[in-house]
Parts: structure tokens; sequence; C-alpha cells
């Protein structure tokens, strides 16, 4: 058997949990849990039962009938997965007459299956062909069945993978995977006996059916029927090395295998407490990007951005990025520059930017993604629990008797989290969607949400007021919680307020848009739940009160007493991958590592002595002012760090003229993004199988990076950061990250008792890690709130600028969807661009109608700030007056047409609400003709220089 | 949107994201203070003490309760 697989132990049927119950295996006495398999009980006491369709990550099936066992007692053969224990059971597993029915049954499979194993893909790590060897079955005195598969197209159609119908055993192990892990139900078996076939979809190929490749099919399959493209190609992995994803803020553990320096494939790491085993189209194939021929591997650098590049060595390019920053501060000042962060780089790689920033640089004008999605999440929690983050983790879901899933669309954004709850949901949970548009979630195969709250884009805080208000003047608060857990006074104002008939579903209707009827049904169904979980993405946070939503959440989360346990809390679904680190690390202007504030003289103190360097006690700039101070003239140098502001801000004229206002803007990247456009330094970037680090995912948990390959371009981006910062007279000196996070823990009361040490010893830790928490805190004010007690902040309706009016008549709402990721840069480098190769707009028909548009048409999209053009896509899942589109591919200029209205505490981009106008166009906008030659231009200045 | 017009924007909006507050003056001259750069604050004193014309009655009062920065 492949050495790789041998570390993968499966131990046949799922773990259970219950009273022990004790039973001899083979004379062995054996101690499990009630409700454990007569098979997984035999393989923790080192037994190994032999079997076909079971499998540890599914529940027992019983199909192959290989896994026989005597029961002393029983008659006949019981399958051991599907037989539980009892107690004082007696098992055999070996026995003359069980090796005889294996090897008949074994027999049968390989009469039906192609022999020429030394030729075939899977050879050395095939179930069939390991069972097989293991009961001396080398061949079958049936002959070859009359296998018509043999002559049964095989199906290419996915871009990952292939399925040969010839090699299946028909085991179900993909349907159930397909099933009960992912929730999609693609799959089934077509016809009986002989004829029986896995089909996708109705009899169509994988590419044609509802399959959303996640990879689960080909993941459990024994025989490798269903295998892997680059496998076939490639041949069989002679390494394998466990990291983190670098796509969505799930943060999925997989083993990344590899043929030498080669990685060949992604596989779901079962021990990963994120993702238990499963994955998503783009963590699990998706990973191309690394080592894409657009990766740029030497630094560049140009005088100004109209002249070509000029490929340099790293010395040089750092001492001409530190020579031109420090000649901008000597002419415009120390706060003339500043830098931001990435959400996809390490923890350490960002704690490096912005100590770079504040000791290097002299300021604060430090700055990070999540100031265009999630700052309101930071501002809205750490208000009202005291901390910036999510209070639970992912499995929490597993205990929710509701859910309600608020401006989040989970199925494509956070699909493993997605296909959690899903499960939850067919066990029963009820669910509450509310979003102006029909997510999937809304009705999938065997999920139904009991409300479909279809909010009017701008109207959040009103609704969420409403549900409350709802709550208190029906008498549904909990009022113990909230005596014990909560500040009496706020909560006696906000009572007040909550309860004021402006709050009222009936009043907040003419708002919304929603009936009071559903409102109030929806409000009694969360706050009767004995367990009530809210899960929200950026539909929340990307709006112009963005962190009164936030609050809003958490006031209805502590006035029902949803918090400090599992199957409650508040959930915000980071969108990237690092986004929660970026945050935890220090990357916003006015905060230190682990929120704490630049003012506080204690906690500067500590870093500047660590440091050995005095660091400015106000805030810095925010991304939207260092905007606004280039284009007013005194803000000239930046430093991004993984970040392409020029696709992701929004009102991207502007967000040029800014860049275009810059003496020097250093872009460090993996390819020549639409920022670098701008650029006069650009420093290559390492992918994360580059790297040795950390990210820290949405439920607060940090997990390993872990290099797999040599940085492409020779460094890695902590070691091209420290070396920046050396060239500009501030020496960092760590040997490895390892020493990064030493620091990061020793200046971070949260983080005090990470190391890397204990992050191998226990896989991940969700911090607080600390002397109280020494492996971390899966469920955050457990006891109490971070702040002591939890604060009822008041959330008064204050109406966006941005209306529909009779220029600009819909509001245009955008989002992501499941195989592109964010502004695509990494899996437009992938073949994820078969399921999804451009930006579309979807509009109700009764609009598209209206303007004389059919599916398929130019449509102009016009706002305040701009203009685009877009294909449209005719559907009811937006709401008359609702157009949507995503932001995926560069050319499509979504930016273009947001404006630059953000959320009122934190400047987070009102991304959500755009008024427009749509009409029937027949070319592109000026700003896609002027884009596209701008465009061309870069890339033969680029060209240039690698000729 | 020119700088300071932003800045003014800005400024309103928390104001009026306060005004439900007994202290909503001090709340809003309080969130300047805490997030906003000192040149920002700065712009926007400068622009109130030359008559500020577009600030509310809220965030005018704060601005001048924060003082020049």
């Amino acid at each position: 058997m492949n050495e790789i697989r041998l570390k993968l132990k499966d131990l046949g049927t799922p773990v259970r949990i219950g009273e022990p119950v004790s039973l001899t295996i083979d004379g062995k006495p054996v101690t499990v849990a009630k409700g454990t398999s007569v098979m997984r009980a035999a393989a923790l006491a080192g037994i190994s039962v032999p079997k076909l369709c079971a499998t540890d990550t599914l529940d027992a099936f019983g199909s192959c009938r290989v896994c026989l066992v005597e029961i002393e007692g029983r008659k006949g053969y019981p399958a051991s997965c599907t037989t539980t224990v009892e107690a004082g059971m007696e098992v055999r597993t070996q026995s003359a007459r069980l090796d005889e029915l294996r090897r008949n049954v074994v027999e049968l499979y390989v009469s039906d299956h192609p022999l020429e194993c030394v030729s075939c893909s899977a050879n050395g790590h095939c179930e069939l062909q390991d069972v097989a060897v293991s009961l001396g079955v080398e061949d079958s005195r049936y002959g070859l069945g009359e296998n018509g598969y043999r002559n049964v197209e095989k199906d290419h159609s996915n871009p990952y993978f292939a399925f040969d119908p010839a090699q299946c055993i028909v085991c179900y192990r993909c349907v159930r995977a397909c099933d009960d892990i992912q929730g999609t139900f693609a799959l089934t078996v077509d016809g009986r006996g002989y004829a029986s076939r896995v089909t996708a979809g109705q009899l169509e190929n994988f590419m044609g059916s509802e399959c959303v490749s996640c990879g689960a099919c080909v993941h459990h399959c024994p025989t490798e029927a269903l295998i892997e493209k680059s496998l076939i190609d490639h041949g069989a992995p002679d390494r394998s090395v466990t990291t983190t994803c670098a796509y969505c803020g799930v943060g999925c553990s997989f083993h990344a295998e590899l043929s030498g320096e080669r990685v060949l494939r992604m596989v779901p790491d079962k021990a990963g407490k994120a993702n238990e085993g499963h994955a998503c189209v783009k963590g699990r194939f998706a990973f191309g990007y690394a080592t894409h021929r657009d990766r740029i591997t030497r630094p560049l650098i140009r005088e100004s951005i109209d002249q070509p590049w000029r490929e340099v060595g790293w010395d040089e390019a750092f001492a001409f990025t530190a020579a031109r920053l420090r000649d901008i501060q000597q002419r415009h000042g120390r706060d003339s520059i500043g830098g931001i962060t990435s959400s996809r780089c390490t923890n350490e790689e960002t704690y490096l930017v912005q100590k770079m920033v504040r000791a290097a640089f002299g300021n604060n004008n430090v700055d990070t993604c999540a100031r265009v999605c999630h700052s309101p999440t930071g501002y809205g929690l750490k208000t009202t629990l005291g901390e910036s983050a999510g209070t639970q983790a992912f499995n929490s879901v597993a205990h929710a008797d509701v859910v309600m899933v608020m401006g989040a669309n989970p199925s494509d954004a956070h699909p493993v989290f997605a296909s959690r709850l899903k499960r939850r949901l067919r066990e029963g949970a009820r669910l509450i969607v509310v979003d102006p548009r029909r997510i999937d979630l809304v009705h999938g195969p065997r999920i139904r949400a009991d409300h479909h709250l279809a909010l009017r884009p701008g109207s959040n805080v009103a609704f969420i007021n409403a549900m409350a208000h709802v709550v208190v003047t029906e008498g549904l608060e909990d009022r113990a919680f909230i005596e014990a857990r909560c500040e009496r006074g706020p909560y006696l104002k906000w009572r007040e307020f909550i309860a004021g008939e402006q709050n009222s579903p009936e009043l907040t209707e003419r708002i919304t848009g929603i009936p009071a009827s559903d409102v109030r049904a929806a409000a009694r169904l969360f706050a009767t739940a004995p367990n009530a979980a809210i899960y929200y993405g950026l539909g929340v946070s990307e709006h112009s009160q963005g962190s009164t939503t936030v609050m809003g959440i958490a006031n209805l989360a502590m006035v029902t007493g949803n918090l400090g346990r599992e199957g409650v809390g508040v959930n915000p679904l980071r969108g990237q991958n690092n986004v929660q680190g970026s945050c935890d690390m220090g990357s916003f202007p006015h905060e230190l590592p682990g929120y704490r504030h630049i003012s506080d003289p204690g906690v500067r103190g500590l870093f500047e002595q660590d440091w050995k360097v005095e660091l400015r006690q106000e805030p810095g700039l925010r991304i939207p002012n260092m905007f606004d101070a280039s284009v007013a003239g005194h803000f000239k140098g930046l430093y991004v760090q993984g970040e392409d502001l020029a696709q992701s801000d929004p009102n991207t004229q502007h967000v040029e003229a800014a860049l275009r206002g810059l003496e020097c803007l250093v872009v460090q990247d993996l390819f020549l993004n639409e920022t670098a456009r701008f650029a006069h330094v650009f420093l290559p970037g390492s992918s994360f199988l580059e790297k040795d680090g950390t990210f820290t995912n949405a439920e607060r948990r940090i997990s390993r990076v872990r290099k797999a390959i040599e940085p492409l371009a020779g460094l890695a981006d902590w070691e091209v950061t420290m070396a920046l910062s050396k060239a500009l007279g501030y020496p960092m000196d760590y040997a490895h990250p390892s020493e990064i996070m030493a620091e990061i823990a020793r200046l971070t009361p949260t983080f005090a008792g990470v190391s890397y040490a204990k992050l191998d010893r226990l896989g991940s830790i969700q911090w607080p890690c600390n002397d109280a928490a020494p492996e971390g805190t899966p469920t955050m004010h457990v006891d109490e709130f971070v702040r002591g007690k939890g604060y009822f902040a008041i959330t008064g309706f204050v109406p966006t600028d941005e209306r529909a009016t009779r220029k600009h008549p819909l509001l245009l709402t955008t989002g992501r969807i499941l195989s592109q990721y964010n502004v695509g840069a990494q899996t437009r480098r992938t073949h994820n661009t078969h399921f999804y190769s451009e930006d579309v707009l979807e509009i109700h028909p009764f609009d598209a109608e209206e303007r004389g548009i059919a599916e398929g048409d130019w449509c102009g999209i016009v706002s305040r700030a701009g203009n685009t053009v877009l294909r449209a896509v005719l559907t009811d899942r937006v709401q008359p007056g609702v157009v949507y589109t995503t932001f995926h591919f560069p050319s499509s200029g979504a930016n273009v047409i947001t404006t630059d209205n953000s959320d009122w505490a934190t400047n987070c981009p009102e991304y959500k609400v755009t008024a427009v106008q749509v009409s029937k166009v027949t070319e592109p906008s000026e700003w896609q003709k002027g884009y596209e030659a701008f465009a061309r231009r870069q890339e033969e200045l680029l060209d240039k220089a690698r000729a | 949107m020119q700088e300071l017009e932003r800045l003014v924007k800005m400024a309103n909006q928390i104001a009026d994201n306060f005004s439900l507050h007994d202290d909503a003056v001090e709340r809003t001259a309080d969130h300047l203070r805490r997030f906003w750069a000192p040149s920002m604050r700065g712009k926007l004193a400068d622009f109130e003490a030359a008559g500020g014309n577009g600030l509310n009655e809220a965030a005018r009062a704060a601005v001048q309760r924060l003082g020049p920065s």
C-alpha cells in the first residue's frame, strides 16, 4: 500500500459519543462508546476487518458484504459496519468460514473489474486491490463478467477529475459522500445488478449536472474509478505536507501531496477541525495558480508607470524602494507614506508589515482589506461583547435548533461550512434566511428555509430592530440571562428604544419590504428556540450602517440568551483565509496586535520596549483616507502586500486617481495585478505552498501553513518584509516564522499560549489561548463577556444616502460565486474558469422586460459613480427593483459603479447598495475600453522587462 | 468626492448615528479622537473654524469639543 495512504487510518465507521460498552473481539477486551460499530471497535483495538463500502467519514451502508464477522449467540454472519456493539458481545473476525465468504464476495467484485493493475493509475492505492491481496484473491473462477462498462465512455467532462465506470464497484461511497457530506445530492446509481452505474444529475456527465466539484466523491472512491486527472497524468505522489487552504475563511486543512516539487493534489485532512475531511472546488483543485506562467519571480522597478519595467535583483529592489520612500518622507513629511497588510498572507507576515510601518515608517498609516469587508464586525462586536471576533467554532452549528443566515451566501462563499449547516438542517433545524436574493439555502436538496425575508438593500437595521422589537414586546426575552450577564442601565435604555413603535414590524415594513407577519413569525421562531444561532456576512457589514447592524445582531443574541454555549452565538463569516488573523495582528491604524488601542500607554510601552522604538500614539490613516490624501497631494508612498485595491475597492476611478498620485507604489504579489499596473516597484510574492506560517480562520482557529515547495522567487513574503525594513534602517532579525509567532505570543495576551510546538501537538488552536485557556477557546463568553457584562447598543435606523431615484431606479448589490474567489487573481488562473468565465448581471424578468433586455444581452449599468457593461441573466432569484453581480473579473468594472458611501464607524464601503439604471447596449463602456487599452499597455511594458 | 467633503460627510454620519444618545456630542468627539488620524481631525477643525458650512449641529459641537489637533 502506498506509504502516504498508510498514514490516513480509516476506522471504518464514524465516531460515536455515548456511555462505555465493553465487549471482546477475537478474545481481546475492548471498551467503546455506545453506538459504535463492531468494525470501528475492532479497528480501535488494532484488529482490521476487510471492507470496501465502509469508511469512517460516512455512515455505515452495509452493501459490500466483505466485512462479515461471527458473533457468539447470533445466527449468520452480520456485517460488522452496520452492527453496533453490545455489552458482553463476543466477536470473531477471523475463521475459515469467514475467509471463504469474504473471498467469494471479493471474487465476484474482481469478476466484473478490469485486472490491468500494473498499468492502472490507482495501482498501489486501490482498496479493492488491497482487500483482494489480503484475502489471496488473484483472479476469478467466473471469468470476466458481462462487463459492458469496458465499452462505456469515461467521463472526462470535469476539468479536475475523471470517472471510469469500468473501475467502479458500486459501493455507493461517492453517492453517500455527495449526499451526507456535501449535501448536493448530485449523484445516484442508475440501473441494477451488472447494469448499475453511478450517474450524475439526470443521466448527465459531471459538468452538466448539479455537481459542485467539491471532490468528496473522488476522495471517497476506494478504487479510484473517480480519480484526479493529475494522478493520471503524473502518477502517484511520493510525499505529503499538511497545510491550510489559502482561499476562504473556513480555513480547511489539507495534505498537499507532491511528486518531487510538483503538487499533484490537495487532499482534505480528516483531522482538520475546520473541515473534518471535506473541501470545496477551490481548495481541493484550484491550486494551479501557484505555479502559473503569469507568476512573476524577479523583482521589478521603474521610475514611472508609463515606462517599461526593469528586472533587478532583490538587493537593488530593496535599496531603490527604501531610498524612494525616505525621499518622499523627507519632502512630504513622515505621514506621507503607509502600508497595507494582506488578508491572504500569514499572521507572521501581517505582523511584520504593521511592525515595519509603525517602527520603520514611523507612523500608524497601516490598514488591511478587512476595511472593506468585516471592519464593522470588529467595531460592533467589540462594543457589545468586548472582542472583535465570532463567538463559536464551526461545529457549534451541529447543536443549533434555529439558524438565521443574514447577508451571507455560505453555499458559495463558505461552502464547507455550508455543508455542515445543511446537514444540521436535514436533521431538523429550522432556517431563517435574510437576503434580498433567493440564495441556494432557501430551497435546496432536502432543505427549505422556514422564512426567506427578502429585505430591500439598505434596510438591515430596520429589520434587526423589528426582530428585537417583537422579542421585547411579546415577552420573549431571556430575563435571567440579561439580568446575570448584561449591563442593566444600557439594557433598560435600549429596551425603551427598541419597544418604540417606530421599530415595530408594521412600521418598518415600508422600509424593509418584508411583511410584518413574516418578521413576527421569524422573531418568535428565533426567540423560542432552545438554541438559536446567527451567521452573517458582508450583506450585513458592507453598508452605511454595517456596524450598527452588527450591534443589532449582538443585541438580538443577548436579549434571547443565545450566547456562551454551543449551538448559538454571533458568527461572522469572515471572507478571506487570514482576514481574521490580519485584524488580530494589529493591521488597523488605531490598534496594536490584540485589538488594543494605540493610545493606551501601557500597551504601547510594551511594544516600544520590545521593538526598541518610540511609537506614535495617534491613529493613522485608513485606506479610503490614504486615497483621499493622495488625490489631495499629500500622501505619496504606499506599500501593498497581497491586496488588489484597484479591483476590490469601490469607486474605481477614484482609486485609480489615488494610485496615479503616488510617487512610489510598492506592490508585493504573485501576479502583475490591477494595482501593480500603477506601481513603481513590484516585489514577487510567495503563495501559501511556498512558506511557513499560520492562518486564522473565521472561528479564531490558528492553523499551520507549511512549506511544500521552495519560494519561486527565492524569498518568502516574511523575508521580503524583513529585508525591506532593514533597508529602511530598521532591521528585523528572525530566522523562522516560529520566532515571529513567539514574539506575537509574548506581546499579545490572547495569543500568549500559542507556539508552533503546541500547534503541531494540537493541530490547531482557537484563541484566546493563554493560562486561562491553555488549549484555546472554542466557545467565547461562556461565563462572562470579554468586556465583563454585555452592552446593549442603541441602534437607530439612519437611511443610507444611496436610494433608488427616477434616474437610478434599481438597487445593485454584489456577491460571490463558488468557483471564483474575490478578485479572481487565483481562480482565474485555474480551470475554475470552466465553471464561471465572466461576471454577469442578474436582473428580474419584469425589470428586464421593461427595458427590452433578453437573456444574454449586453446591459449598461449606470450609477452616479460611473458605468459599466455586463451580460444579462434573467432570474427571479432577485426581486424586482434589485440587480446583482459578482466582481471576479477585472474587466467587468463592478467597482466602477460602486460609490464611496461607507459605514459610519469604520468606512467599510457600502458595496451592497448602489442605485443604478440598466439599459440595453451594444458595446463596452468607455471605462472598459480604457481598461483594456491600459492593461494591454502594462502587459507590453512587462514583456519588455522579460525579453 | 474631495477629501474635505468626505471628512464632513463622515463626521455628520457619525453624529447622526449617535443622535439617539443623550451624550451624542461627546460620543462623536470620542469617536473622532479614537479612530481619526490627527491630520483628518485637524482639517475638520480648520474647516469648522472657518465657518464649517455643511457640518450638522452635533458634528460641529463635537469638532469644537476636540479643539485643534
